[in-house]
């Protein structure tokens, strides 16, 4: 336990009353000030009179009296300091000034220590990533009712990624205890509830014990598969509550629960079809969570030598090993006898194909094939936000956390092969070393065509960058929304086999995840030694790009390269498409989806909030040497940032 | 500067609006070009025509007009269709004179960042 600061407290409540007095009245600009020179007119906006702040602040929330030697935001943080969270990312706000206070001073900024952040939507992206790459939980701290809707939307992401997070939100529940109007307007009875639909559980404690176990339990649901974020509101009366002793008060120990395994005997019932199967397919999405689901899954691959189709919401399947067939997979799909889906959320979708110009549908795959579905998704879910997707009829579903039930599927399908089997299925290996040979050299051939085009293509800013980073300890931390909008070569070129080397996208589909979810990744690869690589979609970046400054306050060391389009090319394309069905023309396609005249300098935009940067590049030959440039920046502790002009793709 | 935008604005639907009108004229690379701009080819399929995730590579090589043409008034792809009315023959024309004219691809070998590159370690 940290040692109490009686006098830094004082010391801080009377900085606090002297500092909100005395900017109170230079804040309206007609004002003259104390040198008796009028301000400058303001260009904008008119900011609000003296009066108009009194109102809407308010008095200044009652200071810690000056004796406290201990509070309800000290246990709150020994509270948070039993789950070792190491971070808090958080914008700040008064109905949290206690937990705030006592996590820098009494907790001494160290696990958690707080991270500086220009968003709530910033905050939760950061943590989403950080729990990517680090495999540990963070949390968030938000600012009553306002906070917690800035942060709605990358709770969304985080739902939508089966990501644990734990969101604790400040609010005053005795509105007698609200001193002014903002009080009244940031508090609410049930102030979860904007969130309820998308978030795994929520509680608001009423007293210092409940809090100690909502806290504990919260963290327990969060962390248990299904994943998802928690909320917990935590009362300003109870943080800033003196206390005047522990009695009664304890922390409940925390004990994780073991992710669910699918049922052995249904698993051996899988097996058998997977092992008689001519033609099987499996397809992992948001499966492996450490080195050792990546391990496993190879495991059964080679076990079956069944090609895997890895739908890259994690790191599932090495590019680098044979058995990794992405490119084959409508093909595979189309073909496949027995296909079985490991945490495959969308599984209609990867059986049925849907035809956005006449919205018709119709199955991929062939009449008979057997299809085998493993994961969480029927365990939890709620009925709101239809991120659940379409039904999909399976032959065989078992419900088990994917990773978890991997080495007892491994068992049962070693237990159902016979020697004649296995000699049976041996060449196969050797169909798909050639098959995945022939898809990489594809690939590679791809990668060359418009190689000099200005525009940069995407093709040629993925290879640049790799080639530059390949012999380092990389990860690839962000492409935003979608591996697509680079064209995927990532996925067809680059060796990726390590599990925290792709960490998906932003899962909802909501922009603005992809520089706050890189600079939360990148945070946690600093610790691990890990360089981190971001590749940035310009209508992304201007959502959040205050987390650049986070970066740089921070000094979190993260390559970002802008993939500079300007537009918000698929909309472009989206609008394009239903232009041509109506039969309207098709140039106008840039209207309301380019971010053009002007041209946004990402470059300035960076170097503005204290991050080297270089751009816009827009000669092809230029970008090899920036990335060399801004990569020993990133070897100093520090981000880097370069704007590339590229392709839409 | 904006008035010079706006002269080229008003050249370029002029250019395109005498393509619409004259069906006969010889196919022109450079007006290829200009159309395969303006009507946003290049977004799904890039402005060499070198393909990427939301569109097909069209050149080097490409299809004659007349199976480009075939293809893109009857498409029920992810593609949609491209009417007469919309884009006529004779730009279709002048789009695949344009994309006839891209030179053919470097080899990736003379390419160092993807010079024998191989799928494994």
């Amino acid at each position: 336990m940290a040692p109490h600061n009686v006098d830094r407290r004082k010391f801080l409540s009377k900085v606090a009353v002297a500092g909100t007095a005395a900017a109170i009245p230079t804040a309206h600009a007609d004002e003259p000030t104390s040198a008796g020179k009028p301000l400058a007119k303001p260009r904008g906006a008119v900011p609000p009179t003296a009066a108009q702040l009194a109102v809407d602040t308010g008095e200044p929330r009652t200071p810690v009296p000056a004796t406290a030697n201990d509070s309800g935001s000290d246990f709150m943080v020994d509270v948070i300091k039993t789950l070792n969270i190491d971070y808090i990312f958080s914008n700040p706000g008064s109905s949290f000034l206690g937990l705030h206070e006592s996590i820098v001073n009494y907790g001494g900024n160290k696990s958690p220590e707080f991270i500086t952040c220009m968003h709530e939507e910033s905050s939760a992206a950061m943590a989403n990533g950080y729990y990517k790459a680090a495999g540990r939980p963070a949390s968030i701290l938000c600012h009553g009712t306002v906070g917690l809707q800035h942060a709605s939307m990358a709770l969304y992401n985080a739902w939508c990624d089966r990501v644990p997070l734990i969101a604790i939100l400040g609010n005053t529940v005795d509105s007698t205890k609200r001193p002014g109007a903002n009080d009244w307007r940031h508090s609410a009875q049930d102030p979860a509830a904007i969130v309820r639909d998308f978030t795994k559980w929520d509680d608001q404690p009423i007293s210092l014990q409940a809090f100690a176990e909502s806290m504990i339990q919260g963290y327990k649901i969060s962390t248990t598969p299904p994943m998802e974020p928690i909320v917990l509101v935590a009362d300003s009366h109870l943080q800033e509550m003196e206390l005047e002793s522990r009695s009664g008060l304890s922390i409940p120990k925390l004990s994780p629960t073991i992710p669910p395994q699918g049922d052995y005997g249904a698993l051996r019932e899988a097996a058998k079809f997977l092992v008689a199967a001519e033609r099987p397919v499996i397809l992992a999405d948001r499966l492996a969570r450490t080195a050792e689901g990546m391990r496993l899954l190879v495991e059964l691959a080679e076990s079956l030598n069944a090609p895997v189709v890895d739908l890259i919401s994690r790191q599932n399947m090495p590019t680098t090993h044979h058995l990794f067939q992405n490119a084959q997979n409508r093909k595979l799909v189309a073909q496949a006898d027995v296909i079985l889906g490991l945490e495959v959320t969308d599984f209609w979708g990867q059986v049925n194909q849907f035809n956005r110009v006449d919205e018709s549908s119709s199955p991929r795959i062939k009449p008979g094939t057997k299809l085998i579905r493993i994961g969480v998704n029927d365990l939890y879910m709620k009925s709101n936000y239809q991120d659940f997707q379409r039904y999909a009829a399976v032959d065989l579903s078992i419900a088990g956390d994917g990773e978890a039930t991997l080495p007892a599927l491994i068992d049962a399908v070693k237990s159902a092969m016979s020697d004649n089997r296995k000699l049976a299925l041996a060449p196969r290996a050797d169909v798909f070393r050639k098959l995945h040979a022939e898809n990489y050299e594809a690939a590679r051939q791809a990668a060359a065509f418009g190689w000099e085009a200005s525009p940069i293509t995407t093709a040629r800013l993925c290879m640049e960058l790799w080639q530059q980073i390949k012999t380092e300890d990389w990860a690839l931390v962000s492409v935003g929304a979608s591996e697509g909008f680079i064209s995927n070569w990532p996925h067809r070129l680059w060796h990726i086999d390590r599990h925290y080397q792709y960490l998906g996208y932003g899962a909802g589909g909501g922009v603005g995840y992809g520089l706050p979810a890189a600079v939360g990744a990148a945070l946690a690869n600093k610790a691990l030694g890990r360089m981190s690589v971001n590749i940035q979609c310009d209508g992304d970046f201007m959502y959040a790009n205050g987390a650049l400054w986070t970066a740089a306050h921070h000094r979190i060391p993260l390559l970002t390269v802008m993939h500079n389009n300007r537009a918000y090319a698929q909309e472009t394309m989206l609008l394009q498409g239903i232009a041509n069905k109506r039969n309207r023309g098709v140039t106008t396609s840039k209207v309301g989806t380019a971010i053009e005249d002007p041209n946004i300098d990402y470059a300035k935009l960076a170097q503005g909030m204290g991050v080297w940067a270089e751009g816009p590049i827009t000669d092809p030959k230029d970008l090899a040497p920036a990335i060399k440039r801004a990569i020993a920046i990133v070897k100093q502790g520090l981000p880097a940032l370069i704007d590339v002009v590229t392709q839409s793709r | 500067m904006r008035q010079y935008y706006a002269i080229t604005s008003i050249l370029l639907a002029l250019s395109v609006g005498s393509a619409l009108a004259a069906e006969t004229t010889k196919p022109s690379v450079a007006r290829g070009r200009e159309i395969f701009m303006k009507v946003g080819c290049y977004h799904c399929h890039g402005t060499q025509g070198q393909g990427s995730g939301a569109g097909l590579r069209l050149a080097p090589d490409p299809l004659p007009a007349e199976a480009i043409a075939q293809f893109i008034r009857a498409t029920t792809s992810t593609m949609p269709a491209y009417s007469a009315e919309v884009l006529s023959d004779s730009q279709v024309a002048d789009i695949a004179a344009y994309l006839g004219s891209i030179p053919a691809a470097r080899s990736p070998d003379t390419i160092p960042a993807l010079k024998g590159l191989k799928p494994t370690q």
